[in-house]
């Protein structure tokens, strides 16, 4: 009876609405015809930017927008250009997306779903937001993916590393460029073979919510396939502050290795309270006792100082890529010019994923020639690309998820300043991080058909 | 048993916090009936008293070494302390080294100057107001501090260490007959729990010793008997706050090694100390402590893999979980007087 | 007028006026002007003011009431959302039986919190209830995940069963909720000239809702029940001695406030299907205890407004940002414009926090009977200018 949508500029007929019978003068936008939903009617298009500016994750979220504004600035032609000139697909020139400058607007999702997807709506509703990016956690991704599918506007994931986001929560209409739980897993497992031996006893502390489980999961397959045991698993509480009452088991455990499955601030303390403990300097089965965090950032590298020194992790991105690794890895230089040159210090991961899928996205709507979720979807889909700082990459089309090399890391013994706290230990290979579509761990969930809204 | 034992420290070390900042929550909610929420945020206040010594102690200038350059290709710069500049790499690193020890000296005046500030300019208005608005308006202080902190420091962890003297573990099994290294315990970790000690008898000893002290507990049981009296009860309330201010505070500083100070760490402990203040009984600083460490150690009992595999997530809930039982069997918690805040 | 008295009547007027009327209110500003950015009048944040106001009017009756302060109340609002979205993942995406689940769950579960909690007063009550509320969010983060979906929090998908509805919309996506067919996210959008005024099915479903809640509440603070609530806030002793026991009336207003706020989870769920476990945490419940003292604990319409001020700083504040702060001063030399999105910068955006703090600390000591004391005292003023300038007619507009 009535024609659905939850847009801003929506279609008009339905009975339901009390109050339609005003007599005001009201004509009908254009927009209701053209088939999706907050199609861009004016000379602007509006991106919507939801990160979190409140809460633990604030700072990450800050950079996030930073990498936004960057990127915004770059399609407008502002600015030295970025990546635009490295990366390989050529349809943006620098005139905004399909001639329509473009504008953007913020939000804060507090890290919680409820607040991020209240912030999400409100870009949607009241600004006419196209296209939602960011966030700096799971939860809160799976979440305004979904809101997204619903709305019928696209979602280009921020920082959110759980395989759930593309695999069992994944939707047409969302799309992930960081990398995940079982790619940090895979590319992990050999180095740590190498640098630790085959012959290891791990001991997780996982907390208690659905990304550590996912990547518990992960690291455990991937190292007991080396031939690691795994002596324990322990779910530590969201809340908790203070480990000391986790670590202190793990002391005479009889494990040789601790792998902290904790992310933010958990990851601090726990890393912090592990080192208190001595753990690093630990002797056990006549080996040097390892710690190893998973998944870590330059932030959580700041945040934990000195006690981050020669724990290996993993990262999507770092800003030393190129000069280090080779021209492999084009865009990356040119990235952390212009964003070291309008903020004076070099960009974290977090920042790299959020500009690059805003690039993406913007090329994608150029390709499609049209802002019709749609179309950008399957422009997205199957789309290989480079240029972007990560090398050769595929957006694959069964699961919306980019294949790139990912970076095995370690905290510096030694770091010349506050910028080199990370480095690199090894790249490795796309093919060695790529898995099936209906993998065990990413099963469950179907990518459904994609929405335009309207 | 040496799990059991580690266990125990744990919680004696946990318990040490708790029972500092819910001291310092009788003093003003317990005893002169203001429900404080912004004291989580003094607790806050006080590691950021150590972060920011730390920051003074450090400040630098800056030398450019044209042999390197920095990520943009510019000739790069390397920072030199002043203290490290005036009194020479050894003795000025080590004053650096010894910043969270030097921040108590700085943090007591601080301190005790915001819980002045706070009550003169603020709380004293609000003693007569219900309850009620005491929490709005001490909720809002909390989030206006706590911005405060984050528009100056971010959100971000800052790692402010013990002085190199203190890392490192302290051999407990041996002194109990175990194998070297099965029972080790962190050196700061037991300083923090010495520190505890020392500054809970304190407040009790000028509490139970001092004629001022006997002033304030008269002041407790009977407010308006001892105005008639001629005593000028509010000056005294009011340095009550500041002491309770100054013993969050420290509880802060003596903690920031221990867990790298955030903008949202009051925030964390604000519930919690109003359990273990309510557990403990209202009115009462025994109980405070005494359900300080006792929250503490069963936490850290708690969370023994033995125990989350009898039961599930008891880790995650243990706290309520006592609080329940405790205020279920035991009307006005552990130690509580009658007829404190329970209209 | 409805059994009310003529002051309470106006007053339901008043606030059905102003719901229904609320597209039109809440956007005063031009969309295409600096100060749209102030519009509040899009569907998400106007259903978000009336669910919450539904909240805050069903935890004044607990706590206005009798004064029992219940620091875990976002439990019961928590509760209503899992079993509303449960709801529409096996049985329909009909809102109604989602509604009336949830607020029958947590009707059932303030029965038994309030049974354990109600034994106590005092602090000691609000510890109790906290401890509940606390307990419930974490295991609902962890332990529960399969019932409650964990971090992520509860969502639709393709393959649930929906009994008496389809698993798949035609179009291949998950369908929406609904009421007989009436899509609660169908939004009728009115241009006029260069304002935006949207009309959503949803908000209107929990406005009428809403104007319900608050006219029972109406009729609770007026009844004998509501003086006996009051009874035990003045002094529960003395009724204690002339024989009569409090107890089952408080527990009885527990339950009411508990369903109230199943009520305001159900109607979340309904227009947005999605349940979180941050739902419950205990700055959930804080929220809505500053929502109450905010407003004006203990007054009939100071919960709504206390609501609508939370919220409204939470969504709109957070939106602007510099770029917006440079639109607005653009008309300024270059100088003072820098140095006007300077001083604004802390206190918008990410700073929304730090606003709203500073917004609380005004509120209450410049207005101790919150925002209503506020309104009350604007009225006041009014009807001293009216009074001293009663003879032109203007002044005697009839008042409905």
């Amino acid at each position: 009876m009535s024609k659905m949508n939850l847009t801003r500029r929506g279609v008009i007929k339905t009975g339901a609405v009390a109050g339609a019978g005003l007599a005001l003068p009201t004509y009908l936008s254009a927009a209701a015809h053209s088939g999706y939903t907050n199609a861009p009617t004016g000379d602007t298009v509006t991106l919507g930017f939801n990160v979190p500016q409140s809460g633990p994750y604030a700072d990450e979220g800050a950079d996030e927008l930073r990498a936004f504004e960057l990127a915004v600035e770059h399609l407008n032609g502002e600015g030295d250009g970025g990546m635009l000139s490295t990366f390989s697909s050529k349809a943006l020139d620098g005139t905004g997306i399909l001639g329509k400058k473009v504008t953007f607007v913020t939000g804060d999702t507090q890290t919680k779903s409820d607040a991020a997807r209240a912030s999400a709506k409100s870009m949607i509703e009241k600004d006419g937001a196209i296209m939602i990016s960011g966030g700096s956690s799971s939860g809160v991704a799976v979440a305004v993916q979904g809101l997204c599918q619903e709305a019928g506007v696209v979602f280009m994931a921020g920082l959110t590393h759980s395989n759930d986001t593309t695999g069992k929560d994944k939707k047409a209409n969302g799309f992930r460029h960081f990398f995940n739980a079982y790619m940090s897993a895979a590319a992990l497992a050999p180095v740590l073979k190498n640098l630790y031996g085959a012959d290891r006893a791990a001991y997780h502390l996982t907390a208690d919510y659905t990304w550590g489980w996912t990547q518990q999961e992960s690291i455990q397959a991937a190292t007991e396939a080396l031939g690691w045991r795994t002596v324990n698993n322990v779910l530590t509480p969201l809340a908790a502050t203070d480990f000391s009452s986790y670590i202190t088991p793990v002391l005479n455990s009889g494990a040789d290795v601790l792998v902290l499955n904790h992310y933010g601030g958990n990851m601090v303390n726990s890393l912090t309270n592990a080192v208190q403990f001595g753990l690093r300097d630990k002797q056990v089965n006549g080996k040097n006792f390892e710690i190893v965090v998973p998944l870590y950032s330059e932030l959580m590298a700041k945040g934990a100082g000195a006690n981050i020194k020669g724990i290996v992790g993993s990262q999507n991105w770092d800003w030393k890529l190129e000069n280090q690794m080779g021209a492999k890895y084009t865009g990356t230089n040119a990235f952390v010019q212009s964003f070291g040159n309008k903020y004076g210090f070099p960009p974290s991961q977090a920042a790299q994923t959020c500009y690059a899928q805003t690039l993406l996205y913007a090329d994608a709507a150029a390709r499609a020639g049209t802002f019709n979720p749609c179309a950008i979807g399957e422009a997205l889909a199957g789309f290989e690309f480079d240029g972007l700082g990560n090398g050769p990459t595929l957006y694959r089309a069964d699961d919306h998820q980019c294949f790139k090399d990912v970076l095995v890391v370690k905290g510096a013994e030694n770091p010349e300043d506050e910028f080199h706290l990370v480095e690199i230990v090894e790249v490795t290979p796309t093919e060695q991080v790529t898995y099936d579509p209906n993998h065990p761990m990413f099963a469950g969930g179907a990518l459904g058909a994609c929405n335009p809204g309207a | 048993m040496d799990a059991i034992i580690l266990q125990i420290l744990n919680g004696l070390d946990k318990g040490s916090a708790y029972a500092l900042i819910a001291l310092g929550l009788t003093l003003i909610f317990g005893t002169l009936g203001v429900v404080n929420f912004a004291h989580g945020a003094l607790f806050m206040i006080g590691s950021f008293c150590a972060v920011t010594v730390q920051r003074i102690l450090s400040v630098s200038f800056k030398t450019v070494d044209p042999s390197k350059t920095d990520f943009l290709g510019n000739p790069s710069t390397y920072d030199t302390p002043y203290v490290v500049h005036w009194f020479g790499p050894e003795f000025g690193a080590g004053i650096i080294d010894w910043s969270v020890p030097l921040a108590i000296l700085f943090a007591i005046p601080i301190m005790i100057a915001i819980g002045f500030i706070m009550e003169r300019g603020l709380i004293k208005h609000f003693y007569k107001r219900p309850h009620a608005d005491q929490i709005l308006v001490t909720f809002g202080l909390a989030i206006v501090l706590q911005e405060v902190i984050k528009y100056y420091y971010g959100a971000n962890p800052i790692q402010t260490g013990a002085p190199e003297v203190f890392r490192g573990s302290f051999d407990f099994g041996v002194l109990l007959g175990f194998d070297p290294n099965v029972i080790i315990y962190p050196y700061w970790r037991l300083v923090y729990f010495a520190f505890a000690a020392v500054i809970i008898s304190a407040v009790f000893a000028f509490l139970q010793f001092t004629t001022f002290g006997m002033v304030v507990r008269a002041g407790m049981a009977d407010r308006e008997t001892v105005g008639l009296l001629g005593i000028n009860i509010d000056k005294r309330f009011t340095i009550m706050f500041g002491l309770a201010a100054a013993v969050a505070g420290l509880a802060g500083v003596m903690y920031a090694p221990i867990n790298a100070p955030n903008y949202h760490m009051g925030m964390d402990f604000l519930v919690l100390s109003f359990v273990v203040v309510v557990v403990g009984g209202m009115g009462s600083l025994p109980g405070a402590v005494l359900a300080g460490f006792l929250l503490g150690i069963l936490e850290s009992f708690a969370s023994m893999t033995q125990v989350i595999d009898l039961i599930p997530g008891i880790n995650q809930i243990i706290i309520y979980v006592v609080a329940i039982i405790v205020l279920l069997t035991r009307p006005r918690g552990l130690m509580g007087r009658k007829g404190v805040m329970e209209e | 007028m409805f059994g009310l008295e003529k002051k309470d009547a106006t007053l339901l007027l008043i606030v059905a006026v102003l719901t229904m009327c609320a597209p039109f209110i809440l956007n005063p500003f031009p969309s295409d002007s600096g100060l749209a950015q102030f519009n509040a009048g899009y569907p998400d944040l106007m259903q978000r003011f009336v669910i919450f106001g539904i909240f805050a009017i069903g935890f004044n009756i607990l706590f206005g009431l009798t004064g029992y302060l219940s620091f875990g109340h976002a439990a019961f609002l928590g509760v209503g959302s899992y079993s509303a979205v449960w709801m529409f993942k096996l049985l329909s995406m009909n809102v109604i039986p989602a509604i009336l689940l949830s607020v029958i769950v947590a009707g059932a579960f303030a029965l038994i919190i309030g049974f354990v909690s109600l034994r106590r007063s005092g602090i000691y009550f609000s510890i109790l209830t906290l401890a509940f509320a606390q307990m419930s969010f974490a295991l609902a983060y962890s332990v529960l995940t399969p019932i409650t979906n964990g971090e992520t929090g509860l969502q639709l998908s393709l393959n649930d069963p929906r009994i008496l509805g389809t698993s798949i919309s035609a179009d291949g996506g998950i369908p929406v909720t609904q009421l007989f067919g009436i899509e609660m996210r169908s939004t009728y959008a009115m241009d006029v000239g260069p304002w935006l005024f949207q009309f959503n099915a949803g908000y209107y479903l929990c406005a009428i809702l809403l104007l319900l809640a608050f006219y029972l509440s109406i009729r609770i603070f007026r009844s004998p029940f509501g003086l006996m609530l009051r009874a035990v806030k003045s002094n529960q002793q003395r009724m204690n001695y002339t024989g009569l026991n409090a107890r089952p009336y408080t527990l009885a207003a527990f339950v009411i406030s508990g369903m109230y706020a199943g009520l305001a989870g159900g109607l979340l769920a309904s227009m947005d299907p999605l349940a979180g476990a941050e739902r419950m945490q205990w700055t959930a419940s804080g929220e809505v205890v500053l929502m109450t003292i905010l407003g004006g604990a203990g007054t009939l319409i100071g919960p709504v407004l206390g609501a609508g001020f939370i919220k409204y700083f939470e969504n709109i504040f957070s939106k602007i940002n510099d770029n917006v702060l440079h639109q607005w001063f653009a008309f300024m030399p270059d100088g003072l414009e820098d140095f006007m999105v300077t001083i604004v910068h802390p206190f918008v955006g990410k700073g929304w926090s730090l606003t709203l703090g500073l917004m609380f600390m005004a509120v209450v000591i410049f207005l101790p009977g919150g925002l209503v004391e506020g309104g009350q005292k604007i009225g006041k003023l009014f009807r001293r200018k009216k009074a001293a300038e009663d003879t032109s007619p203007a002044a005697k507009t009839p008042a409905e």
